[in-house]
C-alpha cells in the first residue's frame, strides 16, 4: 500500500508546489494592479481595470475540468505533453491565477485607506506603497491567502488526476473507482485530508504570528 | 507662509454637486499655530487635506513659501509633501511595523542609510518620550502614545508645515493636553508652522494663535484667539465659546427671568487688575448683581466673563455702561 500511495502523494506534493508558485507569481501582480488600477486608489486606470476584471472573471467562469482540456495545446507547446503531472502543472496555474488575484485582492483592499493616505502624505511613490505600506500591512492576510490557494490546488489536482494528472486522485480514480480497491481510495481520502488539515494549521498559526495587529 | 486663494472644493455625486470649501482665502503666518474651527459637514476636513492635494482642488490657488501647490506636478507635489507633515484623528500607524519602524519610514522613503536613520528615530523616540516603547506595535499603545508616534513620524523629515487633521479628537482630555502641549513644543522649537483642524474649542483656547470659523464650506471669521473670545462677531462663534464646558450656558441665564439690565463683561486678564465693577457701582447709583462669571485661560493671557444683572434709574444704568465701555471691557448688553 505504502509502495502505491507514497509515490501518489510525491506526485500531488510536486503538483501543488509549483503550481502554487506559478498561480502566485501570475496572479499577485494582477491582485495588486485590480486594487491600485481602481477609482480613487493610488494609480487609477480606470480602462485597465475594468479589462482586468472581465478576463479574470471569465477565467473564472470556466470549470476547471473544462478549462484544462482547452489548455492541452498549451501544456505541449510549454513541457511537450499533454497529460503527466509536470504538463498538469500548466492549466492548473492558470486555472488558480485569477483566483489567487481574486484573494489578492481581497487582503490588500483589508488595508486601511488612512495608512495609504499619509504614506501619500508623506511623499511615498506608488512602487513604495505597494512594497513598504500595501504587502507589509496586508501579509498576514495574504498567507491566510496562499493558504487558501493551495487548499483548493490540491483539489484541482486530484480532479486532474481523472483526465491523466497523475498523484493522489489519479490514485483514486485508478485503484479505488475503476478496480473496486475501496482500501486505496480510503487511503487517499484519508491523506489528502491531513494534507489539507496541515496546511492550514500552518497557515493559520504562520498568519496569527507575524500579525501584530 | 500658507496662502490659500479662492479655494473651492466640489464633490460630484451623480448630478448633485456638493460645495465642501466654497471660495475660501486665508493666510497662514510662519511659526503660527493656526486652528480651523467648524462642526462636522463644515468642510473643514476638506480644506485641510486641499493643503497638500490630498484632496484635488476644483478651482483656486495654495501657494507655501510662494510656490504655488497647485500648479505642481505629480512628482513636483511628492517632493513639497515631505515639507508637510501631516496627524491624523485615527493616528494611521503602520499596524504590522514596530513603533521605531513607524517613524523611520518617511526617512526610509528617501533612501537614508541605516545609520542616519537610527539616529534620527531615536532622537525623535526621545522628543516624544516613547524610547521604551521602540520595539512595541501600535496595538500595544494607548491613543496618546499612538498620536506620538504619528507626530514624531510626521517631523522626521524636519517639515515647514504641520497638519493636524482632528489629531486630538479621538483622545480623552488629558492625553489631549499632552498632546496640544507637545505640538506647541515643536512650534517653539523647530519653528514648524502647524494648521489644525478641530471642533473643539478647548483646543483652540490651548494652542492656537489665530483661528478661523469654518460653515457651510465658507470661512465665517478669522481673529486671534483672544479677540474671538473677547468679541466673537457671528453666532457661530459665540456658539463654540459658550459650548466649552466651563463656560457660562447663555441658555441657564433667561434674561426673562430678571428685572434689572443684564449685561456681559468680556475683558482680558491684563485688565482684571482693575476694580472696574467697584468703580462704576460707587461712581453711579446702580445696583449690581453678579449672576455668573469665569475664566478662560488662553496660550498667553486669560479671557473673563462676567454677566451682571444691573439694577437703578435708566439713565445711571447707561451712563455707568458708557463707563464700562471707557475701560477697555467689552460690554454686550443681553436684555
Amino acid at each position: 500500500m505504502i509502495d502505491l500511495v507514497l509515490p501518489s502523494v510525491l506526485e500531488t506534493l510536486y503538483m501543488v508546489f509549483f503550481s502554487t508558485a506559478f498561480s502566485l507569481l501570475l496572479g499577485f501582480p494582477l491582485g495588486i494592479l485590480l486594487v491600485i488600477t481602481e477609482k480613487g486608489s493610488i494609480w487609477e486606470k480606470p480602462m485597465l481595470n475594468k479589462v482586468l476584471n472581465t478576463i479574470i472573471n471569465l477565467l473564472r467562469s470556466f470549470p476547471f475540468i473544462i478549462l484544462m482540456i482547452l489548455l492541452f495545446p498549451l501544456s505541449k507547446l510549454l513541457i511537450g505533453k499533454t497529460i503527466g503531472t509536470k504538463a498538469t502543472i500548466v492549466p492548473l496555474s492558470i486555472a488558480a491565477a485569477p483566483f489567487v488575484a481574486r484573494v489578492m485582492e481581497s487582503s490588500l483592499k483589508e488595508v486601511d485607506k488612512g495608512v495609504i493616505e499619509f504614506s501619500l502624505s508623506m511623499g511615498a511613490t506608488v512602487p513604495q506603497i505597494i512594497t513598504k505600506v500595501l504587502f507589509s500591512e496586508a501579509l498576514p492576510s495574504i498567507i491566510l491567502g496562499v493558504t487558501l490557494t493551495i487548499i483548493n490546488l490540491i483539489g484541482y489536482s486530484a480532479m486532474a488526476g481523472s483526465i491523466g494528472g497523475g498523484g493522489l486522485g489519479d490514485l483514486a480514480i485508478r485503484y479505488g473507482l475503476y478496480r473496486y480497491q475501496t482500501d486505496v481510495m480510503i487511503v487517499s481520502v484519508i491523506v489528502i485530508i491531513i494534507l489539507v488539515q496541515s496546511i492550514q494549521f500552518i497557515g493559520n498559526t504562520l498568519a496569527a504570528k507575524i500579525n501584530k495587529k | 507662509m500658507i496662502s490659500i486663494q479662492n479655494l473651492s472644493k466640489d464633490f460630484t455625486n451623480g448630478k448633485e454637486i456638493l460645495t465642501a470649501v466654497d471660495n475660501i482665502s486665508l493666510n497662514v503666518n510662519k511659526g503660527e499655530i493656526f486652528g480651523i474651527i467648524g462642526l462636522s459637514g463644515a468642510g473643514k476636513s476638506t480644506l485641510i487635506r486641499c493643503i497638500n492635494r490630498l484632496e484635488e482642488p476644483t478651482s483656486g490657488k495654495i501657494f507655501i513659501d510662494n510656490v504655488d501647490l497647485t500648479s505642481l506636478d505629480k512628482e513636483s507635489l511628492r517632493l513639497m509633501r515631505k515639507e508637510i507633515g501631516m496627524i491624523f484623528q485615527h493616528f494611521n500607524l503602520l499596524s504590522q511595523k514596530t513603533v521605531y519602524d513607524n517613524i523611520a519610514f518617511p526617512l526610509e522613503l528617501n533612501g537614508e542609510n541605516k545609520d542616519q536613520i537610527d539616529k534620527r528615530v531615536n532622537l525623535l523616540l526621545e522628543y516624544v518620550e516613547l524610547t521604551d516603547k521602540k520595539y512595541s506595535y501600535p496595538s500595544q499603545l494607548s491613543g496618546g502614545q499612538k498620536q506620538r508616534v504619528a507626530i514624531a513620524r510626521a517631523i522626521a523629515n524636519n517639515p515647514k508645515i504641520l497638519l493636524s487633521d482632528e489629531g486630538t479628537s479621538a483622545l480623552d482630555p488629558r492625553t489631549t493636553k499632552s498632546i496640544l502641549s507637545l505640538l506647541n513644543r515643536i512650534r517653539r522649537e523647530f519653528g514648524i508652522t502647524i494648521v489644525m483642524i478641530t471642533h473643539q474649542m478647548e483646543v483652540v483656547k490651548d494652542i492656537c494663535d489665530r483661528v478661523a470659523i469654518m460653515e457651510d464650506g465658507k470661512i465665517v471669521e478669522t481673529n486671534t484667539v483672544e479677540s474671538i473670545f473677547r468679541e466673537p462677531k457671528t453666532k457661530t462663534a459665540s456658539t463654540f465659546i459658550s459650548s466649552m464646558s466651563n463656560t457660562i450656558e447663555d441658555e441657564v441665564i433667561n434674561p426673562k427671568d430678571f428685572n434689572g439690565i443684564l449685561i456681559r463683561l468680556s475683558y482680558l486678564g491684563n485688565d482684571a487688575n482693575q476694580p472696574i465693577v467697584s468703580k462704576a457701582i460707587k461712581q453711579f447709583d446702580i445696583n449690581v448683581n453678579i449672576l455668573s462669571g469665569n475664566i478662560n485661560k488662553l496660550q498667553e493671557t486669560n479671557v473673563g466673563h462676567l454677566i451682571l444683572e444691573l439694577t437703578g434709574d435708566d439713565d445711571q444704568i447707561s451712563k455707568a455702561i458708557s463707563h464700562l465701555r471707557n475701560e477697555d471691557v467689552h460690554v454686550e448688553v443681553l436684555q
